[in-house]
């Protein structure tokens, strides 16, 4: 019933949120789309698995390998694929970003092949707890738990730090932010650190709440991840979180209406209703164009 | 007159015939994408799926009714021309990134839809008996890559062609100059889908059996890498991209797996180092023309004045 | 009537407003120049006629017609030509094909008319277009240039093309964002004759400009903008001796 559909709504919604905040954060400030966020999800759920499996660490020392390897490779991408076309048109970015998707797509088939791969069952022992008429699981506790922590983490940091205020103030207006001595290209490496680990820690709780981790979980959660940041506003890191959530529980809702086979269109409707209606989304703000 | 094309076409080894089909086919698909991508700079990442509507549109056709091809290919590209200019009508007015992956969306949507209708047999994929035609398939998909060829070519040096490049270029500036974006980028998508929907159903024909699974995103991109390859905008590039990567498969068989991995790498490394793709950049038909020593194409009339 | 009337023409962004309830009249074929401090609005207004922005409040009038908050692409074919502050031009594009996509709305072929290239009535229309392409280019003097890329030119040629490809609308009115912004001395002559070569042909002219001697020596009439509100409006004399205006600019060590 109801209660136990937002449960799972919200647990799901809590993943895409994390992976939400990547696409804003970096959107904010380069305008760039990173199509190869989703990618990155995915990297850091089979580190994750790995990490599990092989050094038989536990879940939140997995959770921090897979974070700190996956901040090392969104940096290396940004300074390969998109730095070097910061002066060029937005479509050889777009391009670019898309590229380096299928690089990373392609080589997680050719390293892991293409069977979903499960954790171990001992990795994270669940429990289920009553809640009145619903039950939530100890996982679903614990991804809500940690998404919570990683988002409040976020705001600290953008908030609160001589960093984050760097961020805020390139993301403002880059080239102002340049003027008064801000290292731009400093700033977008952390940027782009800070979206990876937290598309990262999503990826690794994706993989055992639904105990599968294969090459191409990437695309779908980064292009429904995407929808959830344009959905709750692109720029806006509430927004992100905001949408995530809400795209969780509709999700949810909608294949306990029915609609299950249809379950992957429902993001997609929603992002193409937004950017039809409401370009902006809920709590974004609108760009006057200069000409 | 039938019986000396097939006679022709058997005499060719059919495995080439094969890969040049398959040419054939990639060109109509990447010379569709680049009028949309290439000229128009509206990126586009559902091409396939609009393939996918040609193609079973077509087989439905062929299945359903007994239309000779070649009205049948005409109403299947049109058919998709429509659902391209339906689809387009609301998206285009974004600008690049949303409209790419809104372009994204709609294609996994129209995945998702075909792969529930009864009508196109869901996951099972839909058999297509042959087409109904005196000429030979190999033939037919030819000529409709040289008429493509020659439409895109003409599109190119138009007034039509201009306002697209423009819109490309500067979408205010154009707007300056009276170019209605909206009307000009759909008709850009129409001709851009028409030619996918023509490419699609020369492909369900051809092939014998589709499936929706086959037009997904990586499909798309398939053709997109056809484009940048030859270069963005380009005639000649698309067709030598299409001719490369439709045929590299079968060359490089051996290392199939690594195919996707190379196209990853391959769009990364031409975006940052050859933007412009093998031939973009040139206008080839000016190129030729300098060669032979005579006037570019946007020549003066009657010999007013010289360069 | 005047070719071009503004009304109380407001206009806000959030708080702030941009323009402040300006009134002007540009007269057929006369030169007006609107200048003013930086950030005074100048390049607004420009974009308020255009349409490319909507005026929050009041009236813009074209030949009668209003035309506040239209379509750009449809208030340029009414016969208003622009050039922009910071050069847009198309740039891998040829020079002639950028006077070609100013003279766009002078024809008509479309879709189906770019397929059927050589049916005759297809390719009398190009080569009309063509042909006043290169008259546009003839009269800023560019036409040797005219396969370039308009990339490769000079910033002077640049500034010049700009020019012919809105010429090529065969505009009534012509919006010239800072023409002369970043040429030489006697760039800015030939340029004075060159507008004032427009202005002989039935054209009217309203442009922008930082150049005192520039806008003093070439203009009809001037209006001043100060913090989007205008200050001034007459003949060059006339602003000249304006004590708000030199208060607001001319005083402050401007070049005479």
């Amino acid at each position: 019933m109801l209660l136990q559909q937002l449960i799972n709504g919200i647990a799901l919604g809590s993943t895409y949120a994390l992976i939400a905040l990547g696409y804003t954060m970096v959107y904010g400030i380069i305008t760039l789309i990173n199509f190869a966020h989703g990618e990155i999800f995915m990297v850091g759920a089979f580190v994750g698995l790995l990490a599990v499996s092989v050094l038989k660490l536990n879940i939140f020392l997995a959770m921090i390998v897979a974070m700190v390897a996956c901040m090392v490779i969104g940096v290396v991408i940004e300074l390969i694929a998109y730095r070097p076309l910061r002066k060029s048109s937005r479509l050889s970015a777009l391009i670019s970003a898309i590229g380096v998707s299928i690089f990373l797509s392609s080589l997680a088939l050719m390293v892991f092949g293409a069977d979903a791969k499960a954790f171990p069952s001992t990795a994270f022992p669940v429990r289920q707890i009553k809640i009145g008429e619903a039950e939530i699981s100890s996982l679903q506790l614990l991804i809500i738990g940690i998404s919570a922590l990683l988002m409040l983490g976020l705001e600290f940091i953008v908030k609160k730090t001589k960093i984050g205020k760097a961020m805020r103030a390139t993301s403002e207006d880059y080239n102002t932010a340049a003027l008064m001595g801000i290292n731009v290209n400093r700033v977008i490496s952390f940027t782009f650190a800070l979206g990876s680990a937290l598309a990262a820690a999503g990826g690794v709780l994706v993989g055992v709440l639904f105990n599968a981790v294969s090459f191409n979980m990437g695309l779908m959660a980064g292009l429904k991840a995407f929808a959830a940041a344009v959905l709750g506003g692109i720029g806006s890191i509430p927004g992100a979180m905001l949408g995530g959530l809400m795209l969780g529980v509709t999700e949810v809702l909608g294949v306990a209406a029915g609609f299950s086979s249809y379950r992957d269109a429902i993001a997609f409707a929603i992002l193409v209703l937004v950017l039809l209606v409401k370009p902006t989304g809920l709590l974004g703000r609108k760009i006057q164009k200069k000409v | 007159m039938g019986s000396i094309l097939h006679d022709f076409t058997g005499s060719i080894d059919p495995y080439l015939l094969q890969i040049l089909v398959n040419i054939g086919i990639a060109i109509i698909l990447a010379l569709g994408l680049n009028v949309i991508t290439g000229l128009t700079g509206q990126l586009s990442l559902g091409h396939a799926a609009f393939m996918s509507v040609g193609a079973f549109a077509s087989a439905l056709l062929t299945i359903k009714t007994g239309l000779p091809f070649s009205l049948n290919l005409l109403v299947a590209g049109s058919f998709t021309a429509l659902v391209g200019m339906l689809i387009g009508y609301p998206i285009l007015r974004l600008t690049g990134d949303y409209l790419a992956i809104c372009t994204l969306g709609f294609a996994e949507i129209v995945k998702v839809i075909f792969l529930n209708l009864d009508v196109t047999n869901k996951a099972l994929g839909l058999t297509v008996p042959p087409a109904k035609t005196v000429i030979p398939m190999p033939i037919f998909v030819w000529i409709w890559a040289i008429i493509a060829i020659i439409a895109v070519t003409f599109v190119q040096n138009s007034r039509f062609g201009r306002a697209l490049k423009a819109i490309r270029e500067d979408e205010i500036a154009a707007e300056s100059m009276g170019i209605n974006l909206t009307r000009y980028k759909l008709n850009s998508f129409a001709l851009g889908t028409f030619l996918a929907g023509i490419g699609g159903a020369l492909y369900a024909h051809f092939l014998g059996y589709i499936n929706p699974s086959d037009f997904g995103f990586l499909k798309s991109v398939d053709i997109l890498s056809m484009v940048v390859l030859g270069g963005l905008g380009s005639v000649p590039g698309a067709v030598i991209g299409a001719s490369v990567l439709a045929a590299a498969p079968e060359f490089l068989r051996f290392m199939s797996q690594y195919r996707m991995l190379v196209y990853g790498a391959l769009l990364v490394f031409l975006m940052v180092f050859r933007p412009n793709g093998l031939l973009g950049g040139v206008n080839f038909v000016d190129f030729v023309l300098r060669k032979l020593g005579k006037k570019p194409y946007l020549s003066l009339r009657n010999g007013q004045e010289g360069e | 009537m005047a070719l071009l009337e503004l009304n109380d023409v407001t206009i806000r962004f959030g708080g702030l407003t941009a323009v402040d309830k300006v009134n002007l009249e540009v007269e057929e074929g006369t030169i007006l120049a609107l200048i003013g401090p930086n950030g005074a609005g100048k390049s607004t207004m420009f974009n308020l006629v255009t349409g490319i922005y909507a005026p929050t409040e009041g009236k813009i009038t074209f030949k009668g017609e209003s035309i506040g908050g239209g379509e750009p692409y449809r208030i340029a074919a009414k016969g208003i030509g622009r050039t922009f502050q910071n050069i847009r031009l198309f740039s891998p594009l040829s020079v002639l094909e950028n006077v070609l996509i100013g003279a766009h709305t002078r024809g008509t072929a479309g879709l189906p008319g770019a397929i059927c290239k050589y049916f005759p009535w297809v390719r009398r229309e190009e080569g009309e277009l063509h042909e006043w392409a290169i008259q546009c280019l003839k009269q800023v003097d560019l036409v040797h240039r005219a396969y370039e890329p308009a990339s490769s030119l000079p910033y002077g040629e640049q500034r010049r093309l700009e020019i012919a490809r809105a010429l090529a609308i065969k505009p009534h009115l012509l919006l010239l964002d800072e023409p002369a912004a970043g040429m030489n001395p006697q760039e800015k002559m030939s340029l004075m004759q060159m507008i004032r070569g427009i202005r002989a042909t039935g054209l009217t002219v309203f442009l922008v400009e930082h150049d005192m001697k520039f806008v003093m020596g070439l203009s009809d009439r001037i209006a001043v903008l100060d913090y989007g509100v205008k200050i001034a409006d007459g003949t060059p004399l006339e602003v000249r001796n304006n004590e708000r205006v030199i208060e607001a600019y001319l005083g402050k060590g401007a070049v005479h």
